[in-house]
């Protein structure tokens, strides 16, 4: 049997068992359903379908989420193997690094697509038995689940990129904090501020929307309102920037670059790790 | 017909950072032999076991276990061929013992029927089997620990400190069990700093002193290398400890009186002169007991003394029928 589906076959038992696969399905899956129930208020004043509503709620929420999650999974991959000694007996096994790497990630990967079919799955399954069997928006939900799912990628990637990095458990969940806190809050927050301070005056709004690409949740939320834009109005920063300015395909292209590099990086690194 | 070696590192030498770890070490091994590898903490053994593992590479020099570099990523067969239990084994803490067991020998592509029968040859009770290993004593994980080592029968059985913090009667079994790996042509590296439990296990002893070989042989070579003083206690009439003493005052390097009884010291070449000399002296002196150096004085004795030793003198051939295969430079 191959070393990476025999790593990624106890990575998930491992995950049931520490109760990952659980939590995970009934954080989202509760939010998203909580979500869908209290705003499905507003579908009948902006005459918006119940799943587009969702999306854009469940695309607020994602951003904060999916990300915490696949950091959760991910900070102490190696190093927490490293610190409690099962990673030198694992490598003397006759299985690569890379292996590892990629036995483990794709766990993680099946872990968090449970969590989202599950719970993101499971909420639209409600939203459309409370509008009477009414499913349109599904396209738009069912891409808004795919891309939820590529984000806990990318941050899955760069989990594993932090654990490569650092030697210690500690300080390797400082890190992922401090790399959530910077996508996630920060920055937005810096872009807002230079774009404030600017007025528009040397910084275009064409750049100022390349910018985007710099961070992989606004990046998520460009290709979410990218879908339903024009059902609905959006207040994020994202709706602020001009998503005609990018292609479907330079976002997904985007999105592989943002996986890859992290994971590459991260091996390159394993490989080269003395124990 | 010339046996092929199972291991061969050639003038290895570690450096971390600026400091070198290891020295110009070689060594080679071939089946059936049980190679106890001892010295104090930060002597080097365990870089040594780590780089045999391919888990660090060598800053110069080169390693081969059954011909493949265990560092190449491609050397499989190399993987497969080694066992190795480390100092503090760890264990992954949800899973249980069995499963733990299954999980490894499916990495190394061994049938997993065979996980249950070599929980029991290391003795591990079987009602363990089904408990996590979280709830595992020292001695139970060290038992874990050996069966995954032994999985797929090695050809070579690398042991960190296998019997660190064992009872007696856990650490005989071990012992057992490498005597019989041995006997099974199966090649051991032992990792230990107690010389005087694995004696009768151990075809060679090689003596690290701060990343360098400063011993290597047999037991019974390292005796005869370290010239340490044997003791002698010689039991005398009463009234005539003097004329005793006078007698063999050139052969002793120290003397001892209490009583009657008179224990000296003298040089293992002496021995049978003083034993010619005391024998001269006719009833005089009523019994006489000759204590050679103990297992413990002979390793101190490398391992403290610095690489002023006989094993310094370089081997021109690392594998001379001598045994003497390890050589260290300066």
């Amino acid at each position: 049997m191959n070393a990476v589906f025999i790593l990624m076959q106890k990575e998930l038992r491992d995950g049931l068992r520490n109760r990952w696969i659980i939590s995970s399905v009934l954080l989202l899956g509760g939010l998203a359903i909580l979500l869908s129930l209290v705003g499905s208020t507003p579908t009948g004043t902006v005459n918006a379908n119940m799943l587009d509503i969702s999306v854009v709620s469940l695309t607020s929420l994602s951003v904060y989420l999916i990300p915490l999650i696949a950091f959760m999974l991910s900070f102490d991959a190696l190093v927490g193997e490293s610190e409690s000694g099962t990673l030198l007996l694992l490598l003397t096994y006759p299985i690569t690094r890379a292996q590892v790497i990629f036995g483990k990630f794709s766990a993680h990967l099946a872990i968090l697509m449970l969590a989202i079919v599950i719970g993101y799955g499971g909420s639209a399954c409600i939203n459309i038995l409370l509008a009477d069997g009414n499913s349109s928006g599904g396209l738009n939900y069912l891409w808004m689940m795919l891309s939820s799912w590529m984000l806990g990628a990318i941050f899955l990637a760069l989990g594993y990129l932090i654990s490569t990095i650092v030697k210690q458990r500690s300080t390797a969940i400082s890190v992922a904090i401090g790399a959530w806190l910077v996508f996630v809050v920060l920055f937005d927050l810096a872009l807002l501020g230079v774009l404030i301070a600017d007025q528009e005056q040397s910084i275009s709004q064409s750049f100022f929307s390349k910018l985007m690409l710099l961070n992989p949740t606004d990046m998520y939320r460009i290709f979410n309102l990218t879908n339903i834009s024009g059902s609905i109005e959006s207040y994020s920063l994202a709706g602020s920037a001009d998503t005609q300015l990018f292609s479907l395909l330079e976002l997904c292209l985007t999105f592989i670059c943002w996986l890859a590099m992290p994971l590459i990086l991260a091996i390159r690194i394993f490989q080269r790790r003395e124990l | 017909m010339v046996k092929s070696d199972l291991l061969s590192l050639s003038n290895i030498s570690k450096n971390y950072g600026p400091d070198r770890v290891l020295n110009r070490v070689n060594l080679s091994i071939q089946a059936g032999e049980c190679v106890v590898l001892a010295g104090h903490n930060g002597a080097g053994k365990t870089t040594l076991l780590k780089l045999i593992l391919g888990l660090i590479k060598p800053t110069e020099g080169s390693v081969s276990v059954l011909g493949q570099d265990p560092v190449n990523k491609k050397s499989v067969k190399a993987k497969r061929s080694l066992g190795y239990l480390p100092e503090r084994v760890s264990f992954y803490e949800s899973m249980t013992g069995l499963e733990t067991l299954k999980f490894y020998s499916k990495l190394k592509s061994e049938p997993v029927s065979q996980c249950a029968a070599l929980l029991e040859t290391v003795g591990l009770d079987s009602s363990a089997y089904s408990r996590s290993v979280s709830t595992y004593s020292k001695g139970m994980k060290q038992r874990l620990g050996l069966a995954q080592a032994l999985l797929g029968d090695p050809d070579l059985l690398l042991l960190d400190e296998p019997t660190s913090g064992l009872d007696p009667t856990l650490r005989r079994q071990f012992y057992d069990i490498i005597q019989q790996k041995c006997q099974a042509g199966k090649a051991v590296i032992v990792s230990s700093h107690s010389l005087v439990e694995i004696e009768a296990q151990a075809d060679r002893v090689i003596i690290l002193n701060k990343g360098s070989v400063v011993a290597s042989g047999s037991v019974q070579e390292l005796y005869q290398q370290s010239d340490l003083p044997l003791s002698i206690q010689l039991s005398i009439k009463s009234g005539h400890e003097q004329q005793v003493e006078d007698s063999i005052s050139t052969l002793a390097i120290s003397v001892q009186k209490q009583n009657s009884i008179l224990t000296l010291e003298c040089k293992p070449a002496d021995k049978m002169e003083f034993i010619k000399q005391i024998a001269d002296l006719g009833d005089i002196v009523k019994d006489i007991q000759i204590k050679p150096p103990r297992l413990d004085d002979v390793y101190l004795h490398y391992a403290l003394s610095g690489l002023s030793t006989p094993s310094e003198q370089p081997s021109s051939d690392a594998t001379s029928s001598d045994k003497t295969i390890a050589e260290t430079h300066s």
